[in-house]
């Protein structure tokens, strides 16, 4: 365990966890899907409704200047989680679909015609696979898609062989949602960088797990969800680079969008505004930015160390049940530790652990190709946070434990 | 919430484990796809109906015990009867599964009662009815894949 990491004093932060489900302590480990939220989240929303609560960008009173001095110090405080260059390269939406949607709708429309072609991998959640067939469709464009090798990582080779001129750009995931691999994103920018294409990562499962540098890294655009990092729901990111996204066009009209409007012409506004019309999710903005100084409070190194030691455990701990198969064996993994068993179907497993207190995803995980790659109709998907520890485990494995039993 | 042993019943173990009727009827007259995009739950119902009569009814597919089972089941309860018998035998299990507050039909459900645990879990139900649905569809010659979203 590293030195200046206690686990029990960051689960007493999270109020969710003190309970139980089903008569047995609650062992969450279902966040991949969503986290839960720290103290200081829940505080952050309460007192803005209960003593700011006002539109943003908009009235000379008091109310709504604090509430667009919060909204924008989220931006900044997101700015700088992922090391960006400026404030405004920073897009709230509502979450890493919208994100994506955004670029394929603005950027994808802008710069996609027959025959071009648009490259992901074959463990893209379905986030970034249908946006990409919705444009294909309308521009006669063609979706090309990384193969996977057994262990579940990226056929690098196979990627770089694919590019060519006909790539417009390469969108893939930071870390794998069903099978916790990490991706090698910086050989994956360098590649297409090589060739002018730009590339979009999906950073839903990373961000929660791993420090990101967007300037390190050189992607252009970069999207992740609130909620999967201890913030509220409905309330997301998109970063892009400020060439890239000054010569998009926005995809929403309304207020907040725009500079000036006139029935003969309107004027958009200036980054970041042009990409969010209408009245924003001001308290998940400012809830974001609360859980982000939650995530820095605690720091990554701490934390991700922690949760490294903790997917070894539970690895070495799965592993040795007879009959269990862990799928995703990449040596380079984040949080996730996806399973099946013979002869259970991971639907039932899922009904039999939630009986013991024990939260997990079972099914596909939006995430369809996988599944289709690995000949599994679902899988148990067991996915770590840093609040997480070895005594979760043990208590998913009793419940396995159980599952065989019922089984047998 | 009852316990998991009354979900799991060994007749429902059993039937997952070794499914009767679990095959392809090659002379068919009524075929139906169904699906639970939920969980990937998929079934392929065969009925040879004859005269108004289920001679024989069989099913392929992947799914998790209950949906299985229920399948399996279904398809012992429901051949050699009358198409009007066994719309009543839908009738008696969709009732138990989706209206716990009132009485089974015991005397029509007969071994499929053990499936009555299931209406304790919501997010199962969609599992042990999957198959149903699909039977309904085939006799009503619907071509579309039975969803159960």
């Amino acid at each position: 365990m590293p030195s200046g990491f206690d686990a029990e004093r960051v689960r007493a932060d999270f109020p969710v966890l003190q309970q139980q489900v089903n008569g047995k302590p609650l062992v969450y480990l279902d966040n991949g899907a969503t986290s839960q939220k720290p103290q200081a989240v829940i505080d952050e929303l309460v007192r803005y409704y209960s003593t700011e609560n006002a539109n943003v960008h908009r009235g000379v009173h008091t109310l709504s200047q604090h509430a667009t001095e919060d909204y924008e110090g989220a931006r900044a405080k997101v700015k700088r989680l992922l090391n960006a260059a400026d404030d405004h390269e920073i897009i709230f939406t509502s979450g890493t679909t919208q994100g994506i949607n955004i670029v394929a709708q603005s950027f994808g429309r802008q710069n996609f015609g027959e025959g071009d072609e648009i490259i992901v991998s074959n463990m893209e959640h379905h986030s970034n696979i249908v946006p990409w067939q919705m444009l294909c469709e309308e521009k006669g464009a063609v979706l090309r898609v990384v193969p996977i090798d057994d262990a579940g990582e990226l056929d690098i080779d196979g990627y770089e062989a694919m590019l060519s001129p006909r790539t417009k750009l390469v969108s893939i995931t930071h870390v794998s949602n069903a099978l916790g691999t990490i991706l090698p994103a910086e050989r994956i920018v360098a590649s297409a960088h090589a060739q002018g294409i730009p590339v979009l990562l999906d950073g839903a499962q990373a961000v929660p797990h791993m420090p990101v540098d967007v300037r390190r890294l050189d992607c252009d655009f970069y999207v992740f969800s609130g909620h999967k990092i201890f913030g509220p729901t409905g309330i997301g990111i998109l970063y892009g680079k400020a060439e890239m996204l000054e010569e998009m066009p926005p995809v929403q009209g309304g207020g907040d969008m725009i500079k000036s409007v006139t029935f003969e012409k309107t004027i958009y506004n200036d980054l970041p505004y042009k990409f969010e019309a209408g009245t924003p999710n001001i308290a998940g903005a400012i809830g974001l930015g609360a859980a982000i100084d939650y995530v820095h409070s605690i720091g990554y190194d701490s934390f991700a160390s922690h949760e490294d030691e903790l997917l070894e455990y539970g690895t070495r701990a799965l592993e040795s049940i007879e009959g269990l198969r862990i799928v995703g064996t990449s040596p380079h993994k984040a949080g996730i530790l996806s399973f099946v068993m013979e002869n259970v179907h991971p639907h039932d497993i899922g009904t039999i652990l939630d009986a013991e207190g024990v939260a997990v995803r079972t099914g596909h995980h939006c995430a369809q190709p996988v599944m289709q790659r690995f000949q599994i109709p679902a899988t148990v998907r067991a996915s770590l946070a840093m609040y997480n520890t070895r005594e979760d485990i043990d208590a998913l494995v009793r419940a396995i434990d159980r599952v065989i039993e019922v089984f047998s | 919430m009852s316990g998991l042993s009354e979900l799991y019943q060994e007749i429902l173990l059993e039937h997952n484990s070794k499914p009767r009727n679990f095959r392809r009827v090659e002379d068919a007259s009524a075929t139906a796809e169904g699906y639970n995009p939920l969980c990937g739950d998929q079934i392929t119902l065969y009925l040879r109906v004859v005269d108004d009569v289920v001679e024989d009814v069989g099913f392929q597919g992947v799914g998790c015990a209950i949906s299985r089972a229920s399948a399996s089941m279904m398809t012992q309860s429901i051949k050699g009867k009358s198409l009007a018998d066994a719309g009543l035998i839908f009738d008696a299990f969709h009732s138990m599964i989706t209206h716990p507050e009132e009485e089974p039909d015991y005397d029509t459900l007969g071994d499929l009662e053990t499936l009555a645990g299931v209406n304790e879990y919501p997010t199962r139900i969609k599992c042990a009815i999957l198959a149903w649905h699909t039977m309904r569809s085939a006799l009503s010659g619907e071509e579309d894949t039975v969803t159960t979203e």
